[in-house]
């Protein structure tokens, strides 16, 4: 812990720490779900922090859909092979036979088959009994109630009506065999939090993060980048340049960017604090349904 | 027109001295709770363009303040859920302020309301106690300041709220908080900071209010901002529990785990709590660099000098200033499971990083939430409160509560389910450790039954021969063994050749012979353990007399009522055969005959049951009286 860090950070990354550690010592076979993004950044260094000496003990996995940022697989492998960890990476094979894609099945099909279903394929298929997200309360509203140790059933069910109440920092990790459970360290941090503690802690992020002029559509009123030559262009559609940057990071056609020249960490975080839109509104997959969020963490998306 | 109070220029870095504050809002419902927490939001500009934009909208269509925001629809939410049944104890909100950072929990009102404010209370160091400035106290205030006190919250604001409703009445004010105070001098509050507010209006919220000129204290933000709880945890005794053993490669062995409370140096003397050996630290390792100190709060990972034996579970304290360590002790426990407490049924609890078998062993009384009054009680149901005695089956190392919150609560798990089932909070030790002398305690049939979770009995297994007797309670004793029960086995076969090998079989050595198998049975009870007997004991007499040595309730009758003709066509040893060919006298169901019981516990093997039958129908006797529990992987459980 270095002395630059506020109390405030300091005591989030000692619960964090506590968190991982509880999970290494009381479950048989945790793994780390590691989406490339910011938060699973914070989540991996955190991680690194808290067995220090030892390696983390227990695997990354990645859930690949394929559509993600060309960037953003260069900068996994290279982040797996600094923290010296044991990357999995899973794609949902009967999904991309079956020809799912972001633009010809739309987007909740998209993300329904290839990330939820293939999460669900994974964890079945190493038989994972406790799993890390990066999820924070504070994306959205309706995340404010969750639990940072939430169980789910054989079949990776939530039931929301039969949650365990969260004391001190007591976590009942009991599960009966072939459940399991989703485990978010990051609960308490905001997003502020987590790019302070980025800068403080120097951790490195995918570069998508920052400005830098990048060819663009505009499509719904949000700026699409095109990322490579899967990318159906409309006839007359010509990618334009601009100096954007992305908030959130997902399947490079469902995230929308933003107008922006913080082209490095401190510009950003100053125009994050004068910023007055919120993070999800980047991401596409929310506004399909309202109340989405709900539904997609009963299948089993975080 | 909507005008965001902006916060001051922004900086990159927090620097904030304070640490965050965690606090819990409470009150009932249309206090103004989420009003009050949606307008903190606004005015710290957290409410972003599009949720703002949402937010008008909602507005114009459910708020109920007219064409202005409804701050409440910024938070709420909660309720809707609520309706369709998803469980919400505490929803957390961020905000925060150049000056310092805030996590609210806030708790939906109605029924769960105990188990909800103290889920959200375990966490937080002040309680906002919202009040309806025109309805005064209620019974509801009543309860959740006292909920508060239970936690261990000791600061709290009572936000007078919709003063604007009174006309900002300072005397109605002040009568609410001079009732308060008569009532909170009952509870362990150290601060209490009553603010006349209008959560609509934003009077005293973040800015002081023009409309109180009579009230000269600060606004409810500044007072937040400023507000020090800290328990000065840093200079208390040091406590830490080991989390995971950190074994990289064979030279380095470290423990790593949060520091509960206490500052430790490389050099200071530590002492494993339970085991009482001593060492010293060698080093605090982080990734960036040894450490030269650390202090509560901090998530470590220590070497120590000397070759300790520690593992998950221990507790590293300082050596002139350790917790208690026992294996019973009294707590406050608030019930949070639909499923009854059951004393003596055996719980698991986990307190620190230690998760051990636990049972309650007395219930001394339910506490009435409002007043704090003393209840009598059989048992606790959901949102309730009571003062109990514990026992768990090998000792652990605590501090009261109210001297440390980390070391002082823990959880009840359900065995069966897995659920949570109460929260506890440690109130004192009931006797010293192990460690010391105990010389002097008598232990008694209690205190050994205690440690095996389950109530001793004798199975007494009567019936002719052959009517399968011994097969049935082998199959019983095999069942109670694989749950972890502590049993024996007695007949014929044990019995005649030794402690009655000078017993024939006459009438009074028959007698004498059911005696000191009675004597025998009656001192495993004592022990603590189930016994089982299987004699053919035909008379009733001897079996009265049996049931008449031991405790009421542990003589358990079994009449294992095979038909003769089935006991004659099986005859497994001959011996029917014999007696009918005269050989042997006296043989029961052939020269003497059967007296069967008249009200045994349990008829079993009749009609055609089989042995198996017979076993679990023996099984679910003792369940369902409470002799043992009605989960089986007690067996596994154990070895936590
Ligand atoms: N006049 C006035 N109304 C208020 C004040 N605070 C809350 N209200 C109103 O009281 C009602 C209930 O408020 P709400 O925040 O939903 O209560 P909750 O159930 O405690 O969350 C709403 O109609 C609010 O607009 C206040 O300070 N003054």
């Amino acid at each position: 812990m270095k002395s630059d860090v506020s109390p405030h950070l300091r005591r989030l990354e000692s619960e964090s720490i506590f968190i991982l550690r509880e999970v290494a010592a009381e479950f048989e076979r945790p793994v780390m779900l590691y989406s490339i993004g910011k938060d699973s950044s914070v989540m991996l260094h955190l991680a690194q922090k808290a067995f220090f000496p030892s390696k983390p003990p227990f695997p990354l996995l990645h859930v690949d859909t394929t559509w993600k940022f060309r960037e953003m697989i260069t900068f996994r492998d290279e982040a797996v092979k600094r923290a010296g960890m044991e990357l999995l990476v899973h794609i949902n094979e009967e999904g991309l036979a079956r020809g799912v894609s972001p633009f010809t099945s739309g987007s909740s099909v998209h993300t329904q088959v290839m990330k939820t279903e293939g999460l669900r394929q994974a964890l079945d298929f190493w038989r994972f009994d406790a799993a890390f997200g990066g999820a924070r309360r504070d994306e959205e509203k309706s995340r404010a109630k969750e639990r940072i140790f939430s169980h789910r059933s054989a079949a990776h069910a939530w039931d929301p009506r039969n949650q365990r109440p969260e004391l001190w920092q007591l976590f009942n990790t009991r599960i009966k065999a072939g459940e399991s459970m989703r485990v978010f360290p990051l609960s308490n941090w905001t997003e502020l939090d987590v790019w302070d503690y980025i800068l403080a802690e120097n951790i490195p992020v995918v570069p998508l993060y920052f400005a830098k002029k990048r060819p663009v559509v505009e499509r719904d009123g949000a700026l699409i980048m095109v990322d490579d030559e899967r990318f159906p262009l409309q006839p007359g559609e010509v990618p334009r340049t601009e100096s954007v940057r992305f908030r959130t990071l997902g399947c490079y056609p469902l995230t929308g960017a933003i107008r922006s020249q913080a082209a490095n960490l401190p510009e950003m975080i100053a125009e994050m604090r004068a910023s007055t839109t919120s993070e999800r509104q980047g991401r596409l997959i929310d506004h399909d349904e309202s109340g989405s969020m709900e539904k997609k963490k009963r299948e089993g998306y975080f | 027109m909507l005008e965001a109070v902006h916060a001051e220029a922004p900086t990159l870095i927090e620097t904030a001295a304070l640490p965050t504050l965690r606090l819990l809002t409470c009150g009932s419902v249309d206090d103004g709770k989420s009003t009050l927490i949606g307008r903190l939001l606004f005015e710290q500009s957290l409410i972003l363009d599009d949720q703002l934009a949402a937010l008008e909208r909602d507005s114009r269509r459910h708020g109920t303040d007219g064409d202005n925001i409804d701050f409440a629809l910024l938070v709420d939410g909660l309720e809707a859920e609520r309706e369709q049944g998803i469980t919400i104890d505490v929803a957390y909100r961020y905000v925060s302020t150049p000056r310092r950072s805030f996590i609210i929990a806030d708790t939906p009102g109605h029924e769960q309301y105990t188990r909800n404010m103290a889920t959200g209370a375990s966490c937080a160091d002040l309680a906002i106690l919202l009040v309806d400035a025109r309805k005064g106290l209620l019974t509801q205030t009543f309860r959740h300041a006292a909920i508060v006190s239970l936690t261990g919250i000791r600061h709290v604001v009572l936000a007078v709220n919709k003063i604007d409703l009174t006309g900002f009445d300072a005397a109605g004010f002040e009568k609410i908080v001079a009732d308060f105070k008569s009532f909170a001098a009952n509870l362990t509050f150290e601060t209490i900071m009553p603010i006349p507010i209008s959560a609509r209006h934003g009077d005293n919220v973040s800015k002081k209010s023009a409309n109180t000129p009579w009230y000269d204290g600060p606004p409810l933000l500044d007072y937040l901002e400023t507000m020090d709880v800290s328990q000065d945890l840093a200079a208390r005794p040091f406590r830490f529990a080991v989390q995971w053993v950190n074994r990289p490669h064979l030279d380095f062995r470290g423990f790593s785990g949060t520091i509960a409370s206490g500052t430790v140096r490389p050099g200071d003397d530590i002492v494993v709590a339970g085991s009482g050996r001593h060492s010293r630290i060698a080093r605090i390792v982080a990734a960036d660099g040894d450490l030269n100190s650390a202090t509560a709060g901090d998530a470590v990972t220590f070497t120590m000098v000397d070759e300790l034996d520690v593992a998950r579970g221990d507790i590293l304290c300082d050596p002139k200033n350790r917790p208690e360590v026992s294996d019973q002790f009294a707590a406050h426990l608030i019930w949070m499971s639909g499923d009854k407490l059951i004393p003596g049924r055996s719980y698991l609890l986990k307190a620190g990083t230690r998760t051990v078998p636990v049972a309650v062993t007395e219930l001394k009384h339910r506490l009435d939430v409002n007043t704090l009054g003393k209840l009598p009680a059989k048992t606790l149901s959901l949102n309730e409160v009571g003062v109990c005695n514990l026992a768990t089956t090998s000792p652990i190392a605590f501090d009261p509560y109210k001297d440390n919150h980390t070391t002082g609560a823990f959880i009840l798990i359900d065995r069966a389910t897995n659920a949570t089932a109460a929260a506890g909070l440690i109130a004192h030790g009931l006797r010293r450790a192990a460690n010391i002398h105990r010389q002097g305690l008598s232990v008694g049939k209690q205190d050994r039954s205690r440690i095996k979770h389950h109530k001793p009995a004798v199975l007494w297994f009567t019936g002719l021969s052959g009517s399968g007797k011994s097969t049935i309670a082998n199959l019983v004793e095999a069942r109670l063994y694989g749950r972890g029960v502590h049993t024996i086995l007695l007949d014929g076969d044990n019995v005649r050749h030794g402690l009655n090998k000078d017993l024939g079989f006459t009438e009074v050595d028959r007698v004498e012979n059911i005696r000191r198998i009675g004597e025998v049975a009656k001192l495993m009870t004592d022990a603590g353990v189930i016994a089982l007997c299987s004699f053919i004991s035909p008379f009733r007499a001897e079996r009265a007399m049996v049931r008449d040595l031991l405790a009421k309730g542990e003589f358990i009758e079994i009449f294992v009522d095979t038909p003769l003709e089935t006991c004659i066509a099986r005859d497994p040893k001959g011996l029917y055969k014999k007696a009918m060919a005269g050989e042997i006298a006296n043989f029961t169901g052939i020269g003497q005959s059967y007296e069967p019981p008249e009200a045994p516990e349990l008829i079993v093997a009749h009609q055609g049951q089989t042995a198996e039958q017979a076993a679990a129908q023996v099984i679910s006797l003792l369940t369902a009286e409470g002799f043992i529990d009605d989960i089986d992987d007690l067996g596994d459980d154990w070895s936590i």
